[in-house]
């Protein structure tokens, strides 16, 4: 069942479109792989699925309650560099959407988000300031938080960027269980071709002078696109 | 000590300023933190002086300063939220631009109807004598409506304060709490300018939320932090200002800043 229809979407910044015409569909429980080139559109496409971003023409179709159960990673975030914060704070933030009218937090989120800190292998500096960590400590930081927010749909922008190839591996793991045991859908942007091809089940490519490749898989590996793309990966 | 301390409370407009300037303070602080994190806190500055230009023209028409300006200055919150928001360079100087207008207009206005009487120095620089009974009964009222929005909504605030786009995308209605926090700082400013004055009333929602960010590693302690150091920043200003017999909203100014100071000797003495 369709839960994203995106028909004939086109963006364009000051007159530079940057998605034309894109027309795709997400069902429920696929794990769709968004590739591309630096500056080829990935995260504004993101930002229109998620409302952040109005396109200039074409329509994007979801169920209204999906909103609600949406996890999302941005690429770069603009939190500040001083932003005094603890771990489990951001983490539990990530309950937002689900306070439902509530006001505060109950145990159960407070205990969800404690697991979601074991499984990132964070638990540890749960009361560290989010403002010292590294890079890719503060990367699982947040994604914990998405994982937290979602219980349907996970959108991540680059969520491998910063982490070092254990913890891409464990991050690969996790979205595979959240995916097939859980039944989330996943939509990520990604730049490590070759897993990403082959942990989704579609891939979304887009290419130059807004030209794009939508199919499974399978079929984005015969295709022109992943012919050049992978074959170019696998020669290195 | 003690006959100091009953002498000042055996007066009832400072047993007033001491009630009110302590709700107001507890206000501006939790209300600081979110705004100083969000680069907001330029916006306060320009609030108190729209609120100066409002409560000039109530004077020269005789009307009731208060009802007066919070809904103007509700009004410019909003406004200058929506000009920062399109774009922050010109945000920056748009709120110059409104804020010495205001204040143009309002000395203008009050020059030509009334003359330039102690009523304006009082406006621009605060005094604690100028509250009427109404004006304190409104005044406690509204600043605890203020502290309780912000304790029931603290976990939003702080969601939005930390990452707004997180936020929105997650379908929390941003530009609404947004407007929120415009409203309450609209209504805290309008409250603490009587006492602490329009130049500087901005201080209180500055100055406690920096101090605590010198030390707290956490939102919740940041936020709890400000506040306790807000309201006795103020009582101390207030009454050291009742012993020196020196103008209230500096006192307490002064009394923030050296507080802000300490923070700052401890921050270092902690790094090194
Ligand atoms: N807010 C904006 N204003 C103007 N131009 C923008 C804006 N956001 C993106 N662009 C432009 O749109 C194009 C696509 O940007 P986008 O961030 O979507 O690329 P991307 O595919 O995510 O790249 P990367 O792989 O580097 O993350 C770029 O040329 C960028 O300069
Ligand atoms: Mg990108």
């Amino acid at each position: 069942m369709n839960i994203i229809i995106c028909e004939n979407l086109s963006v364009a910044f000051s007159k530079t479109p940057v998605l034309k015409d894109l027309s795709f569909t997400v069902d429920e429980g696929d794990y769709l792989c968004i590739v591309g080139e630096n500056g080829s559109g990935k995260s504004t496409l993101i930002k229109c699925l998620l409302g952040l971003i109005a396109p200039d023409t074409g329509h994007i179709v979801t169920e209204k309650s999906l909103f609600n159960h949406i996890g999302y990673l941005p690429q770069q975030t603009t939190i500040q560099k001083d932003f005094p914060a603890t771990v489990f704070e951001v983490v539990l933030s990530g309950f937002l959407n689900d306070l439902n009218g509530r006001l505060f937090y109950t145990k159960a989120h407070k205990e969800k988000a404690k697991e979601m800190l074991s499984l990132f292998g964070i638990s540890d500096i749960k009361n560290k300031s989010y403002r010292t960590l590294s890079g890719g400590q503060q990367q699982r930081v947040l994604l914990a938080r998405a994982m937290c927010s979602t219980k349907r749909l996970l959108l991540l922008d680059e969520p491998e960027a910063g982490l070092d190839p254990l913890a891409v591996r464990d991050l690969y793991a996790t979205l595979r269980k959240l995916n097939r045991e859980h039944g989330i859908t996943i939509i990520m942007v990604s730049h490590s071709l070759n897993e990403a091809v082959r942990e989704a089940n579609k891939v979304l490519h887009l290419g130059e002078d807004c030209s794009f490749f939508f199919g499974t898989s399978k079929e984005y590996e015969k295709s022109e696109f992943g012919k050049r793309f992978l074959g170019g990966q696998k020669n290195d | 000590m003690t006959d100091i301390f009953n002498a000042f409370l055996s007066y009832s407009f400072l047993r007033n300023a001491l009630i009110v300037g302590t709700l107001v303070s507890l206000c501006c602080a939790l209300l600081g933190v979110s705004l100083v994190l969000k680069r907001y806190s330029m916006i306060g500055d320009g609030l108190s002086h729209v609120g100066f230009g409002a409560m000039s023209i109530a004077l020269a028409l005789n009307l009731a300063p208060l009802y007066v300006a919070i809904p103007v200055v509700i009004i410019s919150a909003f406004l200058l939220l929506k000009i920062n928001e399109k774009s922050r360079l010109f945000g920056d100087s748009a709120i110059a631009l409104i804020s010495t207008s205001s204040v143009a207009i309002g000395v203008m206005i009050v020059s030509m109807t009334k003359g330039m009487t102690t009523d304006i120095s009082n406006y621009m620089f605060g005094s604690i004598l100028v509250m009427t009974k109404a004006d304190v009964i409104l005044s406690i009222v509204l600043s605890l409506l203020v502290l309780v929005l912000f304790v029931l909504f603290y976990n939003r605030i702080f969601a939005i304060t930390f990452d707004e786009s997180f936020a929105k995308a997650t379908g929390t209605n941003t530009n609404l709490f947004n407007s929120f926090i415009a409203i309450l700082t609209a209504i805290t400013i309008v409250l603490g300018m009587r006492m602490m004055g329009a130049m500087l009333i901005s201080s209180l929602i500055i100055f406690p939320a920096l101090s605590s960010l010198k030390v707290c590693k956490s939102f919740g302690a940041v936020i709890v932090l400000s506040a306790v150091i807000s309201a006795i920043s103020f009582i101390c200003g207030l009454f050291m200002s009742f012993t020196l017999d020196s103008p209230t909203g500096a006192t307490v100014v002064v009394s923030n800043l050296v507080v802000y100071l300490l923070f700052c000797l401890i921050a270092k003495i902690r790094k090194n």
